[in-house]
């Protein structure tokens, strides 16, 4: 559309953004992680793998992590997935657009009041008092795994919902009118036909909530009550309360080469599994 | 199954209505409603710490916002129908930008920018008096990295889907270049950019955890929240999220019916 200089100069502002504020960032964070913590906070310049080899002191972050974020996305999976299937299958497509969108909207607005809305429910005086004026006795669950598990599942749903529903809408319906017809009873139409065409969607849905995951601080902060730690937790401390630069970016580079790992393995295995046909898109 | 999509729904709505049913509460519990008054709301407007947190956030969204819908709308132009490396390298800085957490974008943005402005500080002190800071500046830096973004992937796929005839019958018709893009590509583009502005806008007005690093002094309206909530809950916070929520929710159905109307005729 455009040529020569005039795409350059159409380029020149979007460059600019990328070279200082993700090339630029990111690089000084690489090089960080090779550092030391300057006396009074900060960075000292260094070149050593001792903050690497100190990643052990906060274990419990990384394993709260690669616990609940595997965790909370199979859960968003599970509830997400018969929704998806009958908003793509059994709803009235006078409705499916509303219904649709009604899914996505919460998504789009402030993650900080959503779980805010739950510190509520989960609190002393929302749930617990309810199951307790039940007879059920006294039920902890706000600062619980449980609770940061709810929170996740609350948060991110849409996100696994919206992907789900692209990949069976595009389903061919005479496929599963072939496989009855063939004498296939429903759920073996479902296991043999719907699910393994459906996988594209689980695939992304998946990936996208559990990158995301993989980052959260405000959802285990906030219903975790500081005793379900993330790595985010982790590095809010270490960047703005102890100020241990060199620590916090060694934290930091892990945290996306664990991502960039698990994501990468997990799209190899799709591919082998023949899941990953397309990509199912996100917007 | 029809069951079951209902409980979804209502698991989705009924936490953050109750949120919005107790902000019309009396009382002064946050847990129990007591009769019905928009007295929170008064008192959460009449507030200093709130309406300037409000102020400082609607600036930054709204400049970031536009900062993102030029530049995002620049570079979707430049790259649509481009091949070769530097389109994948764009490709590749657009993902990137997307998908990595926001945490890291905040922390790496901090950890640069406060490098970059010690080193230059002292001279730029003895020159012109001024030195540079987190605040307003660098949180508008950061929201607009990723914004541009998300601009850049809504208006490509729109000019994707543009009906190319039209540029040609417009040049075909003795228009230059400049004519066709205000009269033709332009307008066809609208509804596609003004979507990306208003997401952005959103996304700009609700980020926490990218503020919480690169803000500095200044205190945007989700970092308020936050702090409060640590205090305890209160109808006035129910209020205040309310009121956020509202803000989100419009300019969502206002994107979304742009899009809709942008793609209506001819597709």
């Amino acid at each position: 559309m455009t040529k020569g200089r005039a795409r350059w100069l159409l380029l020149g502002p979007a460059g600019l953004w990328y070279a200082a504020l993700l090339v630029l960032p990111l690089a000084v964070v690489l090089v960080y992680s090779l550092g030391e913590r300057a006396p009074a906070g900060g960075y000292a310049p260094a070149l050593t793998l001792a903050q690497y080899a100190n990643l052990g002191s906060r274990w419990a972050a990384f394993q709260n992590t690669l616990l609940l974020a595997p965790a909370g996305t199979l859960a968003a999976l599970l509830i997400a997935y018969p929704l998806a299937y009958f908003l793509a299958v059994r709803a009235n497509p006078r409705w499916r657009t509303l219904l649709l969108v009604l899914v996505i909207v919460p998504f789009w607005t402030s993650i900080l009041i959503r779980s805010y809305a739950w510190i509520f429910l989960l609190g002393g005086r929302g749930i617990p008092a309810l199951l307790s004026d039940l007879g059920l006795g006294d039920i902890r669950l706000i600062n619980t795994p449980f609770a940061v598990l709810v929170g996740i599942v609350y948060g991110y749903l849409p996100l696994m919902v919206f992907p789900i529903y692209v990949s069976l809408e595009k389903l061919d319906k005479r496929l599963l009118e072939a496989s009855s017809d063939l004498g296939a009873a429903p759920w073996r139409s479902f296991l043999q036909v719907t699910l393994p065409l459906s996988l594209p969607g689980v695939a992304t849905g998946s990936m996208l909530v559990f990158i995301l995951l993989m980052g959260e601080y405000l959802i285990p902060q906030m219903l975790g009550g500081g005793k379900v730690f993330f790595v985010g937790n982790a590095l809010v401390d270490l960047f703005l309360q102890s100020r241990n630069w060199a620590f916090g970016s060694a934290m930091a580079v892990t945290l996306v080469a664990i991502m960039l790992v698990t994501v990468t393995l997990y799209m190899r295995f799709l591919r082998r599994i023949g899941a990953a046909r397309d990509d199912t898109g996100l917007m | 199954m029809r069951i079951y999509a209902l409980a979804v729904y209502v698991f989705l709505y009924l936490p953050i209505g109750i949120i919005a049913l107790f902000s019309f509460s009396a009382g002064r519990s946050a847990s129990q409603m007591q009769g019905f008054s928009t007295g929170w709301y008064a008192k959460a407007l009449s507030n200093p710490f709130v309406t300037d947190a409000l102020k400082t956030s609607a600036t930054v969204a709204l400049i970031s916002a536009i900062l993102a819908s030029i530049f995002g709308t620049m570079a979707a132009l430049a790259l649509s129908g481009m091949k070769g490396r530097i389109r994948v390298l764009f490709d590749a800085l657009i993902y990137i930008a997307v998908m990595i957490p926001g945490i890291v974008i905040g922390i790496a943005t901090l950890i640069a920018l406060v490098t970059v402005f010690d080193a230059v500080n002292p001279s730029l002190e003895a020159v012109t008096g001024w030195r540079l800071s987190m605040g307003r500046g660098s949180l508008i830096a950061a929201h607009v990295l990723f914004t541009m973004s998300l601009v850049i992937i809504i208006v490509r796929a729109r000019i994707e889907g543009m009906d190319r005839a039209l540029i040609e019958a417009s040049n075909d018709l003795g228009a230059g270049p400049v004519a066709t893009f205000w009269q033709v590509t332009l307008p066809m583009l609208a509804p596609a950019i003004l979507a990306g502005f208003l997401l952005s806008f959103t996304f700009s007005f609700d980020d926490f955890i990218i503020a919480f690093f690169v803000a500095g002094s200044e205190t945007t309206l989700p970092i308020y929240i936050f702090s409060s909530i640590r205090r305890g809950v209160t109808p006035e916070i129910n209020a205040i999220g309310t009121m956020v929520m509202g803000v989100s929710l419009a300019l969502l159905v206002i994107a979304q019916l742009t899009l809709r109307r942008g793609k209506a005729p001819g597709q």
